[in-house]
């Protein structure tokens, strides 16, 4: 139990990265961008093949980071230069994409087992420096000591890596032009009438938010072991599962603060999942269909305990209304003489 | 200042819905003056607007501004010189973002954006001293997302982002209409003392007479894409609404045809 929730921790916290940048095009730019489900892979394909022919496995994450900028970018173009649907020139560059995929990949799963990835490199890491053996005592001393995790690096890891991009947008979304990206996103009429080209911010913002999906599919992929062309079916269905879940329960106050919420949501999805999986008559192929089910009950629950809350608040109001009637009522002849000097 | 010469705009060219929008609009404004636009609907007064504020571009004609030819420049940076706020209260401003945010947004409107701070300290020092002359209070609030204003707020926060970093031109587009009749004399007066304050070169739409002939310098009115009707500041001094309308019913021969006009 202890290790399935370990590692869904560890994915958690890698995927949130893809969900920053869901929350990057979905919630800042107001854009619905289907990209994602292509980019993700796009990023897993380049470091697997980098990866496998010898290249060093940092710096293949970070090409597919810039791939995955480029191929924002160009869902980006499809909708301002051409004027295409939001929804259709996401779709559009997704399906152009796993295409690209194959071609990158040459077919359709590289598997990474026996290469040195970058989880590799902080697996050893991690080993030779004791931090294992430190927290691996601590899990022993209160008593976890029968299920130890594979290795901590990764985890300590990636809360390194996925903290730094989280201030990292939060800076940028402060500066002079991450202002713009956002007043883009809220209202575009206002943002040109103060010299902004909002086209090349709608570019800019998908570039970024795609780079961040094409990293944390690098990452899985190497995490994982392996790179498949079906990897990112679904996936902005998961990054926006991670956002509103994350907004639903953190909430949203500011930036920073929604930032973190999206990483909390992601983490706390890919629980639930781990532990849905483990109900007995559900199978790993039901997971996209519990994903669909987590969307929804976080989309309408909130709404209908809201609607909830605010009818019991009416029936109480209402009853406290009666009896603030009952008063005047006992004194029959003022309350009869109020009304009508009011009438 | 600005220079528009022979404006021609028509909508839906060669198709049955054919509607000339503008015909031959010609005006220059030199710098400092107030000019107040009255019509009908329909009259083409917001065409004109969008003009020359880059929305739209002409079928024919010339816009220069600060002696430039900008007839095909883009609306965003056409923008860098132009001042604007809309009819609606909610189109001014971003209602997500924070007072000084939108105050930073507004401030980097004539400058290039970059990837420094948006909102320094420096910069917060200078949004609470210009939301002071508003008189009120948003200067206490800097940190309220502005969807949470009132509309009246929203508008004078438009007014003054519109207009704090002294655009060539400032564009008004009825934007009292939308508001409360005691909102929109709060914006009516700010506008006045803002246009004194930095010496604005301003044109202002409006459907409300008294507004056109309280306010500004000079005074146009516009019937079916043409301006039929100009007055100096002499000779606006001495008009009433009923001289207006009278006038008019000179030049066209009929009443003018607007209920919002002949109520307010």
């Amino acid at each position: 139990m202890f290790t399935a929730i370990f590692g869904a921790f560890e994915s958690g916290i890698i995927y949130a990265i893809m969900a920053l940048g869901v929350y990057l095009s979905f919630r800042i730019l107001d854009f619905p961008d289907l990209t994602v489900d292509g980019s993700f892979v796009t990023g897993a394909a380049v470091a697997a093949i980098m990866i496998v022919n010898g290249v060093n496995p940092f710096a293949a994450t970070m090409t597919a980071l810039v791939v995955g900028f480029f191929a924002g970018c160009l869902t980006g173009v499809i909708h301002t230069v051409g004027k295409v649907n939001a929804l259709l020139s996401g779709i559009l560059m997704m399906i152009a994409l796993y295409s690209i995929n194959l071609r990158i990949m040459g077919r359709s799963n590289v598997p990474l087992l026996n290469s040195d990835t970058a989880m590799t490199a902080v697996k050893d890491f991690s080993e030779t420096t004791g931090i294992d053996g430190f927290f691996n005592g601590m899990l022993t001393a209160v008593g976890l000591g029968d299920s130890l995790p594979r290795t901590w690096g990764i985890l300590l890891f990636m809360i390194v890596v996925t903290f730094s991009i989280k201030f990292i947008t939060d800076a940028f979304l402060k500066t002079e032009i991450g202002l713009a990206v956002r007043a883009t996103g809220d209202n575009e009429r206002m943002i040109r009438s103060f010299s902004s080209n909002t086209n090349l911010m709608i570019i800019l913002g998908l570039g970024l938010s795609n780079a961040m999906v094409a990293f944390s599919g690098a990452l899985i992929a190497q995490q994982g072991g392996f790179a498949d062309v079906g990897m990112g079916i679904g996936m902005i269905i998961i990054g926006l599962a991670s956002v509103i879940i994350g907004e639903a329960i953190f909430g949203t106050k500011s930036i920073a603060r929604t930032t973190l919420a999206v990483i909390g949501g992601s983490i706390i999805y890919r629980i639930v999942v781990t532990l849905a999986l483990r109900v007995e008559f559900l199978e790993p192929g039901d997971m996209k269909l519990i994903t669909a089910f987590i969307v929804i009950l976080a989309l309408t629950a909130p709404k209908m305990i809201g609607t909830y809350k605010e009818k019991k608040r009416k029936a109480r109001r209402q009853l406290e209304g009666l009896a603030a009637l009952n008063i005047p009522l006992e004194r029959k002849g003022e309350a009869g003489a109020a009304l009508k000097s009011d009438s | 200042m600005l220079r528009l010469s022979q404006i021609h705009k028509i909508f839906n060219e060669g198709t049955p819905d054919e509607k000339i929008a503008l015909n031959n609009i010609n005006l220059t404004m030199n710098k400092g003056d107030f000019v107040t636009v009255i019509g009908s609907n329909g009259a083409g007064k917001s065409t004109l607007m969008n003009m020359i504020s880059g929305v739209m571009q002409p079928d024919h004609g010339q816009v220069s501004l600060d002696s430039k030819d900008v007839t095909f420049m883009t609306e965003y940076n056409r923008s860098k010189m132009i001042g604007r706020v809309f009819q609606d209260p909610m189109a001014g401003t971003a209602p997500s973002m924070t007072i000084e945010e939108n105050l930073a947004i507004a401030y980097s409107r004539n400058k290039r954006r970059t990837l420094r701070l948006g909102v320094t300290k420096k910069r917060r020092e200078l949004f609470r001293e210009v939301l002071e002359s508003l008189h009120l209070g948003l200067e206490n609030r800097l940190n309220a997302k502005v969807g949470l204003l009132s509309g009246g707020e929203r508008q004078a926060l438009s007014l003054l982002m519109a207009t704090f970093t002294e655009p060539s031109i400032l564009l008004l587009d009825e934007h009292t209409a939308a508001l409360d009749p005691s909102r929109a004399e709060l914006i009516t007066k700010l506008t006045k003392e803002i246009v004194d304050q930095y010496h604005l070169t301003t044109l202002m739409v409006t459907h409300n007479m008294q507004q056109a002939l309280d306010l500004g310098n000079r005074l146009i009115m516009m019937d079916k894409g043409q301006i039929i009707f100009e007055v100096n500041e002499e000779e606006k001094a001495k008009l009433s609404i009923e001289d207006l309308l009278n006038e008019f019913q000179r030049i066209r021969g009929t009443k003018m045809a607007s209920d919002r006009a002949l109520l307010s």
